[in-house]
């Protein structure tokens, strides 16, 4: 009982049997080797137990009957031990028992109930076996099966007992088990091998991949499990406790299907934690990888030992299978072979590349072989036929074995490395799988016979394998993965480091192509391919510069290729290809030449400037003015690259700076009005980026380039080129000269006409442009008049962060004319606004409050509105707690709004507005201290609030701002002081902090009558006390 | 003999070992060449240059100086002056062979050997300075039309203006490596020539026709040499050029 009901039983946390099928059966077992105990073995079922089983039962005295001492107190048995306690004693509710021929009594009265007593004797009787038998046995029976404590004849009739309840024990468990492997279907082989690998790998040197691994129990089951068996009905195996070298100890859980963390099974027996608290991972070695930095790295070094490993299997197998090949195998071999292949498979699944080579190529290989030399097969004829029988099983074999092999420990090692490189392959995995379930298309088997070409041909044959394989349709995945998968990478990249140009041309040809898929890429990347396509760059063969340049251009498109590109010099080769003469009318044939090198080379570098240290190296490299000559270039297949190089880099500032310097403006500004709209849309792009600066804007309203951008508004089908100009106009509204330029075009109807059914990234330029132009009152006339308010605050709903940015700050900016907030507020924008509060990024936070201001500014009856809003004021004050200085200002701002009406003030009163603009009244921000400021001055107004500055510590901070260098802030803090000094208190901290002095000190050349008036106010009322 | 004994006296000593022997035999061969050198190019400057003339009108890609360049390098492999009164006078086959290995980098003597009956057109056994000349304006020069029309001709073994599946396999019988355990050990190559004969055979006739050749070759460059190197690489080539063309600026 000991076992199952550890291990098998499912306990609920509170120490109770849960009440699942399993449990049932289990107790029902129990209950009837209980019941057949007393009369199957009297002698045993005399035995006295070591310890009573104790429990609180149901039954009362009434239900026992003769053989029973009946008291008021309870009942005890008439049998007795040999020191006199009875052998049953009930004291309700509590009973003891200690025989199980007492026990079979009980059980016998309690009838009907029989199951339940059972249930709460087991519940309460956790350790059921060292109750009955001792500390002693238990544990020695752990070792032995014979107990070593035969000493007296008693003992001999416990030996027996304890024999008997083991071997319930052990029946109980297989018939659980038999019952799990009908509902369930664990693979325990996979996960224990693993685990030994992974074991092997602890112990591996001075730098082990792992702390240590371990199974959570030691018991493991018939069927090779270790979790308990409840769980192994929910499909668990074993459960693992992992000690990374670099992250905090796992808690893992392998189950049939997945592999993920548990809540934390420390031990043996665990109720509760096994719930899944990660994402599942296909198998143990996936989870470390991406759990533990320091074991993936570990696992890459050793698949790169894997790698030498796996191709001496594959080789073995090639040529196995090329004689297969050679012999035709027919149908009936096929058919015999398939079923034969699974069953392997579903065993072990060590090395799926032994599963696409060595078994599965002889019967797809028959199947491509058959149609094309059915003529051969005649010839050969039936003799043939039981020849090919035997070789095949023969072919097959090593297969087998090696799955077979890892199970020994020598083998360990190369599992662990196997299943490595397989986990690393992850997608690619799953894209095999896909392909040997379905039968393989033809072309996988031609090329995989050109792959073999070329690993024995000489430089001839390798060109015309070459040129074979170009007539494939490389653009297609499954030429692209056949070419992997079967060894053809690796011959590709080993031609690039020969002396043979014309095979590095050919392979170039075809790696440019293939790379456009993305596992290409990455194994290119990862055959260190790209590092001798690098140095290709160097050759002195142009046609061989260009093609390498175009492969890198398709490679890097994953930051791991742009880093490796770099780190090999890449960077510096390729702006050395930008050198040409690209604006001659006529070009020789080499110059010709030259310019598709710069243009390849451009390619190359506009793929690689999608990461920041590219960037950096390109300019070092003194790739700008190149990049600016190629500008002129007419042909737009040049300046595509080159724009878009540009444009990408723009996002730095060195590069604005350079590209004005240079005087590129001009030619992008001259590339708005080209024919081809990917150029268009480069060149809006790089405007987008350089006009923030002031300058450049001037430059491009200069080089007339706001009517072009205006007119590629027109363009409403291509929604990236829309975005690019919208976003360009949107920079250039920027400067005012430019908004009145803009206007000769009547961009606003346009940009209004773009509010309605573009995608956010247009939305957002969009909206931002109309921001900009919203700030001349001019355009806020104009935008109402062309009905843009409407679909602005519809845009309000919205969830892009970027887009409600520009919105509320348009919608803002809007507001400050009345007409148009008569609109705003009729559409109910303001809530709309208010709400964005709400919104988690702090931008929008703000931005939303900055547009408050002027919507309760210029709203008729704004203190009604305000008011409307159920739990808006709550929520402003509640945002003062934010730690964003952005959206302090702005919610002061709002706040000093919104308490010009002297109800709402109340209401922030009540809402504890005091003590949080006082904690805030430290800070050293200009912006902060002087919208706080504002807010101060404007809650003084209600109830007591002045003493409450006051005593909140907010008046001596106050006056410190009249130190800062920003008139502003001097403006309102003078009004806050002002407010405050109604309070005479407040008044004798101001004048212990010098206020006067500080006024008086104060010689900024800006004039305020206003401010001046309040240090009169100010120091009369000093004076007077 | 006595030129021998003067500088043997002249040594001061006895030749103790035929190493010094041999040396100063090679430094006397070298200026008895000198010699015939200097005096023929003044005899035969002349010479050189009207044949020059001549030849340079033929050929498209020299200019006189480098055809004439070009003749004294022959005249230089050949070893002894070109007249143009000789009735045969030329490099033959063995001497061809060498020099496009030393020079060009061929090392394949089949190709070689069609690169030299390509080279000789009148058939003679020996390549004339004058068939020297319009070969290398292709080997170095040569436009693409030029070196496709060459390539067949070199690939087209038995002069029937096709290149036949067997000529491919004879051409290709050396480029793949033998599997040992495979029955047929040609197989790999019967495969190859099945496949390039289906990528270039336009017109379906089972063999390859100047017309198919040059469809495919402009299709794809890389098909220009398609059954064996023929043509210098580009950096033997420069090289070369470098080499024979700089030549007259140093003398």
């Amino acid at each position: 009982m000991g076992v199952s009901l550890t291990k098998a039983a499912q306990w609920t946390t509170g120490g109770k049997l849960e009440f699942t099928s399993m449990n049932e059966t289990l107790l029902r077992e129990i209950l009837s080797f209980v019941e057949e105990l007393g009369s199957r073995h009297p002698q045993e079922a005399e035995q006295v137990l070591k310890e009573p089983l104790r429990w609180s039962t149901t039954l009362t005295a009434s239900d026992f009957k003769t053989d029973y001492d009946i008291s008021d107190s309870g009942v005890q048995s008439h049998e007795k031990d040999a020191e006199g306690r009875p052998l049953l004693q009930l004291c309700p509710p509590t009973v003891n028992v200690r025989s199980f021929g007492q026990l079979c009594k009980l059980v016998h009265l309690a009838a009907d109930k029989k199951l339940d007593e059972l249930r709460a004797c087991l519940e309460e009787n956790r350790d059921a076996m060292v109750q009955m038998f001792g500390n002693g046995l238990e544990k020695e029976d752990n070792q032995t099966d014979v107990p070593r404590l035969v000493k007296e004849e008693e003992d001999e009739v416990k030996v027996k007992l304890f024999h008997l309840v083991q071997n319930l024990d052990e029946l109980l468990i297989k018939k659980l088990l038999k019952e799990i492997t009908e509902t369930v279907e664990l693979d325990c082989a996979t996960v224990n091998n693993d685990v030994e690998s992974l074991k092997e790998l602890c112990r591996d040197g001075e730098k082990p991949a792992l702390e240590s691994i371990r199974f959570t129990s030691d018991y493991e089951f018939s069927n090779g499990c270790r979790a308990p068996l409840w769980r192994q009905v929910h499909g668990e195996i074993c459960y693992l406790v992992v000690e990374p070298c670099d992250t905090e100890t796992l808690y893992i859980t392998c189950s049939n299907t997945a592999v993920f963390l548990n809540a934390g099974i420390k031990q043996e027996v665990e109720e509760s934690g096994y719930e899944r608290t990660s994402d599942t991972y296909k198998d143990l070695l996936t989870l470390l990888k991406s759990r533990s930095p320091h074991f993936a790295e570990h696992m890459n070094k050793q698949k790169i030992k894997a790698g030498e490993f796996d191709e001496m299997n594959e080789k073995g197998q090639e040529k196995e299978s090329y004689r297969q090949r050679e012999k035709n195998v027919n149908e009936k071999t096929r058919k015999h072979h398939v079923p034969r292949k699974r069953s392997a498979e579903k065993k072990y699944e060590p090395c799926p590349r032994w599963k696409n080579l060595g078994l599965m190529s002889p019967c797809g290989k028959a199947e491509e072989k058959k149609p094309k030399s059915s003529g051969l097969e005649k010839v050969q004829g039936s003799g043939a036929r039981s020849r090919m029988k035997a070789e095949f099983s023969l072919s097959s074999l090593p297969g087998r074995l090696s799955s077979q092999k890892i199970k020994t420990p020598a083998g360990a090692m190369e599992l662990s490395s196997e299943s490595s490189s397989e986990s690393e392959e992850e997608e690619e995995q799953s894209e095999r799988r896909l392909e040997s379930n379905t039968d393989l298309p033809p072309e996988y088997w031609q090329i995989q016979k050109l792959v073999k070409y070329l690993k024995g041909g000489d430089q001839t044959a390798t060109v015309l394998t070459l040129c074979a394989m170009l007539d494939f349709n490389l653009m297609q995945e499954t030429c692209q993965l056949a070419i992997r998968d079967v060894g053809g990478l690796e011959v590709l990249i080993n031609l690039l480091d020969t002396d043979e140009v014309k095979c590095k041309i050919g392979s170039l040809k075809i790696l440019r192509k293939i790379s456009h898929n993305v596992q290409i890429r990455q194994a290119i990347v990862d055959l260190g391919g790209l590092q001798s396509i690098v140095k290709i760059l160097d050759s002195p063969v142009k046609d061989l510069k260009a093609l390498a340049a175009e492969t890198i251009a398709s490679v890097t498109r994953f930051r791991r290729a742009r880093r490796t590109v770099r780190q090999y010099g890449g960077i510096k080769k390729l702006v050395s290809l930008l050198h040409c003469v690209p604006n001659l009318a006529s070009l020789t044939a080499h110059q010709q030449k030259d310019v598709e090198v710069a243009r390849c080379g451009a390619l190359a570098l506009w793929s690689c400037s999608k990461s920041t240290k590219n960037k950096e190296a390109i300019r070092k490299a003194g790739g700008v003015p190149l990049l600016g000559r190629l500008l002129k270039s007419p042909h737009e297949n040049m300046l595509i690259p080159v724009v878009g190089t540009l444009q990408e880099c723009a996002s730095e500032e060195s590069y604005r700076t350079a590209i004005q310097k240079e005087g590129m403006i001009k030619d992008l500004v001259k590339n708005l009005s080209s024919d081809n709209e990917e150029l268009q849309m480069h060149c809006a792009n790089a405007l987008f980026k350089c006009a923030a600066d002031k300058q450049t804007r001037d430059l491009v309203r200069n080089y007339k380039g706001l009517q072009p951008l205006v007119s590629l508004l027109a363009k409403v089908n291509n929604k990236q080129l829309l975005a690019a100009a919208t976003g360009a106009i949107w920079k250039c509204s920027i400067s005012v000269e430019n908004v009145a330029e803009f206007q000769k075009y009547n961009v606003l109807e346009s940009l209004v006409d773009l509010l309605t059914d573009q995608p956010e990234g247009v939305l957002v330029n969009v909206v931002g442009a109309l921001g900009e132009f919203a700030q001349i009152p001019a355009s806020k006339t104009t935008i109402r008049k062309c009905g843009g308010i409407k679909p602005l605050v519809d845009l309000l709903n919205g969830t892009n962060q970027a887009l409600l940015v520009n919105v509320t700050k348009t919608v803002g900016a809007c507001a400050t004319d009345q007409d148009n907030m008569a609109i705003i507020d009729q559409l109910d924008g303001v809530r709309l606004v208010w709400s964005l509060l709400k919104n988690p990024s702090s931008d929008v936070q703000s931005s939303a409050a900055w547009a408050l201001c002027p919507c309760i500014e210029n709203a008729k009856d704004a203190g009604e509105m305000v008011r409307s809003l159920v739990g808006g004021l709550e929520l402003i004050v509640n945002l003062l707690k934010s730690t964003n200085k952005e959206v302090l200002a702005s919610i002061c701002a709002a706040i000093a709004k919104i308490a010009k009406d002297k109800e709402n003030l109340a209401v922030l009163t009540d809402h504890g507005v005091v003590p949080l603009l006082a904690k805030l009244t430290n800070t050293t921000d200009d912006m902060l201290r002087r919208h706080l400021a504002e807010a101060v001055g404007h809650c003084c107004m209600w109830g007591s609030n002045r003493a409450s500055f006051g005593e909140a510590g907010a008046v001596a901070p106050l006056v410190r701002y009249l130190k800062s260098k920003d008139h502003r802030v001097h403006q309102s803090t003078a009004m806050a002081l002002y407010q405050l000094s109604k309070d005479p208190n407040n008044c004798i901290t101001m004048h212990e902090k010098g206020v006067v002095k500080v006024e008086e000190q104060e010689d900024m050349p800006v004039n305020h009558n206003n401010r001046s008036c309040i240090c009169f106010c100010l120091t009369l009322k000093l004076t007077k006390l | 003999m006595s030129l021998f004994n003067a500088s043997s006296c002249h040594g001061n000593g006895v030749f103790t070992s035929p190493v010094e022997w041999r040396s100063i035999e090679s430094h006397i061969v070298c200026f008895f060449f000198f010699l015939i050198k200097s005096e023929m190019s003044s005899m035969n400057r002349k010479i050189i240059h009207t044949l020059a003339e001549s030849i340079s009108k033929q050929v498209d890609h020299f200019s006189k100086t480098e055809v004439e360049c070009l003749i004294r390098e022959f005249n230089l492999l050949l070893g002894e002056p070109v007249s143009t009164g000789r009735t045969v006078s030329g490099l033959d086959k063995e001497r061809f062979r060498s020099i496009l290995h030393n020079n060009f980098g061929l090392t394949d003597d089949m190709i070689m050997d069609l690169v030299f009956r390509t080279f000789d057109k009148d058939n003679d056994s020996f390549v004339s300075v004058k068939e020297w000349i319009e070969g290398l304006s292709i080997f170095l020069r040569g436009t693409l039309e030029e070196k496709i029309k060459y390539c067949f001709q070199v690939y087209d073994l038995n002069g029937d203006h096709y290149i036949s599946r067997e000529e491919m396999f004879h051409m290709l019988k050396n480029s793949l490596i033998r599997q040992p355990t495979e029955e047929d050990p040609d197989e790999g190559i019967k495969d190859l020539v099945e496949i390039t004969l289906k990528r270039m055979d336009h017109d379906h006739d089972g063999r390859l026709s100047f017309a198919d050749f040059e469809k495919a070759v402009k299709d794809e460059n890389l098909l220009l040499e398609a059954f064996g190197t023929c043509l210098p690489d580009i950096m033997s080539a420069d090289a070369f050029e470098l080499r024979v063309f700089q030549e007259p600026a140093e003398l």
